[in-house]
């Protein structure tokens, strides 16, 4: 009899090419889908040009602009290269380099074009059962269609441009269980916000994340991504989810995905990727959906994170060990012990990143806003993930809700999520916003962070204030 | 990259857990084409700070970083490694470190040592009494060495031999790869691309 596997074991063991020679030894590990952006590939490719190598397998690579590209609908490229000479040189050699070694790519006012873990999975190219990698930390995103997918550094984004393969030490695993229904008001966001509050920042480090249970089998396609997504934020290596109908369902007809008699194969192999009854993980945690409200952080990492209704930690309260940590995100959040964070004045909403930028992110938040008004004090930059949702999202009319109620209407890139381009917080702003990291500087330098659902981020906006949507449902 | 074999040097404390690779290196560095010159935005948001720890002169040539637990976690940018190096720091030492940065490091010839809590206290109190306390790590026997006179016997870290024999030659893990490439052929050649990134019609 053999041992029972987890979907994790399963894709890795087909992926394994060259197993550990001796104890201690990395695997070779085959790629199926390399996806590149402009900021961490132009010295992978200038290491594969330092050795003479080409690019071995350019269709299993695709690249995109997403990062540092501007997101306002008026600047042009030419334009750009008068505003951000650095950043416009560094679009430059993506397009240089996909040109010169055959890579495809999306570029600069494609079609396609959009945050690199939004584009992949609307043009069908992340499936099951794919080892998947990028040279950015939220490729665990695309373990929503039960993918191992993994960010990697610069150094093995030119590993796989030259041998589509990867040194790998094999990860541990760890179930991520959420049973029961979640209240109106609970989205995705909110349940991976609850396992990275409760785990810890560091909690899943050298594991992969296995999603189970009843309320993440109820998610949409999208929801799983938005949970995946932040995989990373919670110190895993990888978050996975086995694909089902609703993943079926998302990729049948996309450009990439497999068609007629190879769509009925693939799915048919597809359906024996799940954890098998009796596999066992390393680790596990498990939460209870219904128990679980809206929820929002207040410092400056993802873990610092609490229910909208609560107040926020008094660092006297905590132990020796997690004190300095709080005091310092307290001090620089210009919070104080024991108030509320609900009401809490804030400047900026934004509605974005490859966390919550999808089409029913925005759906959602246009729903809340529809013949209301961004409060007078806040500025509301929504920015879709991609060309695709934001032609999605115009042809139903999101963007004049969006407009109507006093925000702005951008185009597809990272944008506020890493204030690589213009979009900024000022020092000291306020910001609720739908990305995945709070970090200190990280929407621009004294800038702070709440990390929220595209729903509280709506309400809030409305509000002026961060609010709890689930009084306006 | 550069060799490491063994390295004797003060340390530079920075006791602040889960520090992440934003914090490192903000984003607005990440502009270039190229590894260099990136020691300018290392800890860049709290350089202001005179009191920062590679603002006090006596800190300022430490080639070993004593960071918080969870150091390195966050965005995957190798340029975190770069900046480290290029301001002259060849190890870290962590009770814990990312992942993704922890193989970052090892790529580049920048050594991360985990140690257990009572040793890491130990060395920051060491290190904030007297900064000019130095320890010694061997990287041929994965042993870091206290100041004689702490009555702490040599302490042990943990290297994978893959990623210990390339620092300790100076040489990248790419090579050892490249060594796989038959096999590699020989296994795609039984397992067809299952995916074509050309595009084929607009999604
Ligand atoms: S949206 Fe933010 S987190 Fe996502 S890929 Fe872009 S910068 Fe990274």
């Amino acid at each position: 009899m053999t041992t029972p596997k987890t979907l994790f074991e399963k894709v890795w063991q087909r992926h394994s090419v060259v197993p550990p020679a001796s104890p201690g030894l990395p695997t070779v590990l085959a790629i199926d889908l390399h996806l590149i952006h402009e900021v961490t590939s132009p010295q992978a490719f200038s290491q594969l040009e330092t050795n003479n190598l080409p690019v071995r397998r350019p269709y299993q690579t695709v690249g995109t602009m997403d990062h540092s590209t501007p997101t306002d609908p008026s600047i042009t490229r030419d334009h750009w290269t008068v505003l951000d000479a650095i950043a416009s040189k560094q679009l430059d050699r993506l397009d240089q380099n996909c040109e010169r070694h055959g890579v495809p790519l999306h570029g600069w006012g494609s079609n396609d074009q959009g945050i690199v873990h939004v584009m992949s999975p609307e043009l069908g190219l992340t499936q099951p059962g794919f080892t998947i990698v990028c040279g950015d930390s939220h490729t665990s995103t695309h373990g929503a269609f039960g993918a191992f997918a993994f960010g990697i550094g610069t150094s093995e984004v030119g590993h796989v441009l030259a041998t589509q393969c990867l040194l790998q030490h094999k990860p541990k695993t760890f179930e991520v269980r959420i049973d029961g229904v979640a209240a109106p008001g609970v989205t995705a966001k909110d349940l991976i916000l609850a396992v990275i509050a409760k785990n810890g920042v560091q909690g899943g480090t050298s594991h992969v994340f296995e999603y189970t249970g009843e309320a993440i089998r109820a998610l949409s396609m999208e929801g799983r991504m938005t949970v995946c997504n932040m995989s990373i934020e919670g110190g895993a290596k990888a978050g996975m989810i086995a694909p089902d109908e609703a993943t079926f369902a998302y990729l049948k007809d996309r450009p990439h995905a497999p068609q007629g008699a190879a769509w009925e194969a693939a799915v048919a192999d597809w359906k024996t990727l799940a954890t098998e009854p009796g596999a066992t993980y390393d680790k596990q945690l498990v939460l209870n959906a219904a128990a679980l409200e809206p929820m929002i952080t207040y410092g400056t990492n993802p873990g610092m994170a609490i229910p909208v209704t609560d107040t926020i930690p008094d660092p006297a309260c905590q132990p020796d060990a997690a004190r300095p940590s709080l005091e310092k995100a307290l001090d620089y959040m210009a919070l104080k012990p024991g108030a509320p964070i609900l009401h809490q004045p804030i400047d900026v909403v934004f509605l974005g990143s490859c966390t919550n930028s999808r089409y029913s992110d925005l759906e959602a938040a246009a729903t809340l806003l529809d013949g209301k008004k961004v409060h007078s004090e806040v500025r509301m930059l929504v920015v879709p993930g991609s060309a695709h949702v934001k032609r999605r999202a115009e042809e139903n009319g999101l963007h004049e809700v969006f407009k109507a109620a006093g925000a702005e209407w951008r185009e597809a890139g990272c944008s506020m999520c890493l204030a690589m381009n213009n979009d900024k917080l000022g020092p000291g702003e306020y910001a609720v916003s739908t990305s995945n990291r709070n970090f200190e500087g990280r929407q621009g330098p004294g800038g702070r962070t709440f990390l929220a659902s595209p729903l509280t981020a709506a309400a809030s906006a409305i509000a002026g204030r961060v609010a709890d949507v689930r009084e306006i449902l | 990259m550069e060799q490491f074999a063994q390295l004797t040097s003060t340390l530079a404390p920075l006791p602040i857990q889960d520090i992440d690779t934003d914090q490192i290196i903000p984003a607005r560095y990440l502009k270039i084409t190229s590894r260099e010159g990136l020691a300018e935005g290392l800890f860049s948001n709290w350089n202001d700070d005179p009191n920062f720890v590679l603002n006090v002169e006596h800190y300022k040539a430490a080639k070993i970083l004593l960071a918080g637990n969870n150091f390195g976690c966050g965005s995957s940018r190798e340029h975190a490694p770069w900046a480290l190096l290029d301001h002259g720091f060849r190890a870290v030492i962590s009770t814990r470190f990312a992942d993704i940065f922890r193989g970052n490091s090892l790529k580049n010839g920048l050594l991360p040592v985990t140690v257990d809590q009572p040793t890491w206290h130990w060395l920051l109190e060491a290190c904030e009494r007297d900064p000019s306390t130095e320890v010694s790590i061997d990287l041929e026997t994965c042993t870091l060495q206290l100041p004689e006179g702490s009555g702490i016997a040599p302490v042990g870290f943990e290297v994978d031999p893959l990623a210990k024999s390339c620092m300790l030659r100076g040489t990248d893990q790419f090579g050892y790869l490249l060594e796989h490439l038959p096999q590699i052929k020989a296994w795609v050649a039984e397992h067809p691309a299952p995916v074509d990134t050309r595009p084929i019609k607009s999604a």
